[in-house]
């Protein structure tokens, strides 16, 4: 920095003028941490203040109880609600549930996604592959509640499955199955996809010139190499349905998900511990889920 | 390996018929809010223009898009500069915690929906005490808002380089006008797209404003929920869908074109 001259009047010269800035510029300029702190205190501020603080408030109020004469929150250390959770059956019942919906979703959507994304990556031509990309972001970007709202319409009585004589199964847990894995069907497609576009195809040829047969090729060459992709598209399609119950409100009937428990405690039940509690167990599950894979080293490559 | 073509036609198949189905409930929504049927049976036996004439005049509606408006719009404001300094900050910069405040700004989406809901439903009632309003919504929506706007300024400023930057510092401008003068205009269609993408995220987002939202702000999605059980208001509700569909794809389809246009040109 050659910057000599001061000119503190002035507004900033343009920058063709000549070596010409404000002493609190040049001191910004000598002070790389003051601009890193300037540039870092707001939006840390926010998301301290307004996210991690409540995560970590949400963690504490599991711990509390609700008077129930008052109504009133009471602030003593207890482990109630997560007494309540294990001993009664309906907790239980709807994380089981939960969890499988979850898996249902996740299966569904990794076996249809495999094909798709193998066509894409490795079947189609460039042009056709730039198309079907922007073919399955679209949809990520249409409202999610008129995604719901339109296999509500599709699967309601007189509705477009009965029509085609396929049949609807009706409101329930196997429509909430369907929505959620059209719902989340993109998101499973696409790190697929990029995995088996990192696969060199001249691995492929190798294997083939060396008379594997394309099945083996399938098995001992693309998928080792896909298991990050898979492994991370079913991350977000099971953290995805465990975070969903709007899903279930409109398609499911009379089921119940964790998600339901968690805002019917919170708003007409009134007992913000307890849904705080409830609120833990698909963190829970998503942590040992991610340790377990951990463990296994798929997530490195992600 | 080489694939026979009986197996590419098949994976085409697949392929197409899969696309086709993601995108056929969509049509038969946009396709229902001129059905005649109330109940929407299908196929629509004639063309009507009722349901939209309806949806304009239904207050409760229009009020709903009003505030989803403004929740959106004053959301994304938040979002672009909280968005635009973290992404300076950790493009620019290497400082110890780095990592931490790059999970810290994905983890309002990464997180399972109802846990963010939930965590500032109890923020807000429990701890802070202060009843939900439009401005808890905006709260929620700007802080999940910020990393669309973050990785698009960060991709932006990665491809940037700092080359011009160096050459407006050294020859001797302050830091605000390099900021002003180089670095923000080369920026102005990543904050476009991300801003888009953010507004559309607000739009449409129902899981956690469910949580956030009260006193009478009602947006737009929690406005289909309410009526969507209703059987009187279900084609209006079909209605607005449409609605929803056109506010949250041309967006992002401006988006991704502004970023197409660019990136070529690097």
């Amino acid at each position: 920095m050659t910057s000599t001259v001061p000119d503190t009047d002035q507004a900033p010269a343009p920058a063709l003028r000549g070596p010409v800035a404000r002493p609190g510029s040049r001191l910004l300029h000598r002070m790389v941490w003051l601009r890193l702190s300037l540039l870092l205190s707001a939006p840390l501020a926010w998301m301290v203040l307004v996210y991690v603080v409540a995560l970590a408030a949400l963690l504490i109020t599991s711990l509390w109880s609700v008077d129930s004469l008052s109504s009133e929150i009471d602030r003593t250390w207890t482990l109630d609600n997560f007494r309540t959770l294990i001993e009664n059956e309906v907790y239980r019942n709807v994380t089981v549930r939960t969890i499988g919906v979850a898996l249902a979703v996740t299966v569904i959507d990794v076996a249809i996604a495999l094909p798709i994304a193998f066509y894409m990556a490795k079947v189609a031509t460039p042009r056709a592959r730039r198309m079907l990309v922007v073919a399955v972001l679209t949809p990520l970007w249409a409202s999610y509640l008129v995604k719901v709202f339109s296999w509500r319409v599709v699967l309601s009585e007189g509705g477009l499955a009965e029509w085609t004589g396929l049949g609807s199964p009706g409101y329930g847990l196997t429509a909430v199955v369907i929505t959620q894995s059209y719902l989340w069907l993109p998101y499973v497609i696409l790190p697929i996809f990029a995995a088996l576009e990192r696969v060199p195809d001249s691995l492929l040829e190798a294997a083939g010139d060396l008379g594997a047969p394309g099945s083996m090729v399938l098995r001992s060459i693309v998928m080792p190499l896909l298991v990050p992709g898979i492994v991370a598209g079913a991350i977000f399609s099971f953290s995805l349905t465990m975070g969903d119950y709007i899903t279930v409100n409109i398609v499911g009937g009379a089921n119940q998900m964790l998600g339901n428990l968690v805002f019917v405690n919170a708003g007409a039940a009134n007992n913000l511990p307890l849904a705080a509690a409830i609120a833990m167990i698909p963190i829970v599950v998503m942590l040992v889920l991610l340790t377990a894979i951990r463990r296994t080293g798929a997530l490195e490559n992600i | 390996m080489t694939l026979s073509t009986t197996t590419k036609r098949i994976l085409a198949v697949i392929t197409f018929g899969v696309l086709g189905l993601i995108y056929l409930p969509l049509l038969v929504v946009v396709a229902n809010s001129v059905n005649p049927s109330q109940s929407m049976t299908w196929p629509p036996r004639g063309v009507t223009f009722e349901w939209w004439e309806r949806a304009a005049q239904s207050a409760g509606a229009r009020e709903a898009l009003v505030t989803s408006l403004q929740v959106a719009a004053i959301a994304t404001g938040i979002a672009l500069v909280l968005g635009t300094l973290l992404a300076i900050a950790l493009q620019r910069y290497s400082f110890f915690g780095k990592h931490s405040v790059n999970l810290l700004v994905i983890l309002p989406i990464a997180l399972p929906g109802v846990v963010t809901g939930i965590a500032l439903n109890n923020g807000f009632r429990g701890i802070l005490g202060i009843d939900l309003s439009l401005w808890t919504i905006v709260i929620a929506h700007a802080t999940f808002c910020i990393v669309t706007v973050f990785n698009n300024v960060q991709a932006r400023l990665r491809r940037m380089g700092t080359s011009l930057e160096d050459a407006s510092a050294d020859l001797g401008a302050g830091v605000f006008t390099t900021f002003r003068l180089i670095t923000l205009p080369q920026l102005r269609s990543a904050l476009l797209a991300g801003g888009m993408l953010a507004f559309a995220l607000s739009f449409d987002e129902i899981i956690v404003t469910t949580f956030t939202a009260g006193g009478g702000a009602n947006t737009l999605p929690i406005w289909i929920l309410n009526n969507m059980f209703r059987p009187n208001q279900a084609p209006v509700v079909n209605v607005v869908a449409v609605v929803l569909i056109l506010f949250s794809i041309v967006p992002v389809w401006l988006a991704q074109r502004l970023s197409a246009d660019v990136e070529p040109a690097r």
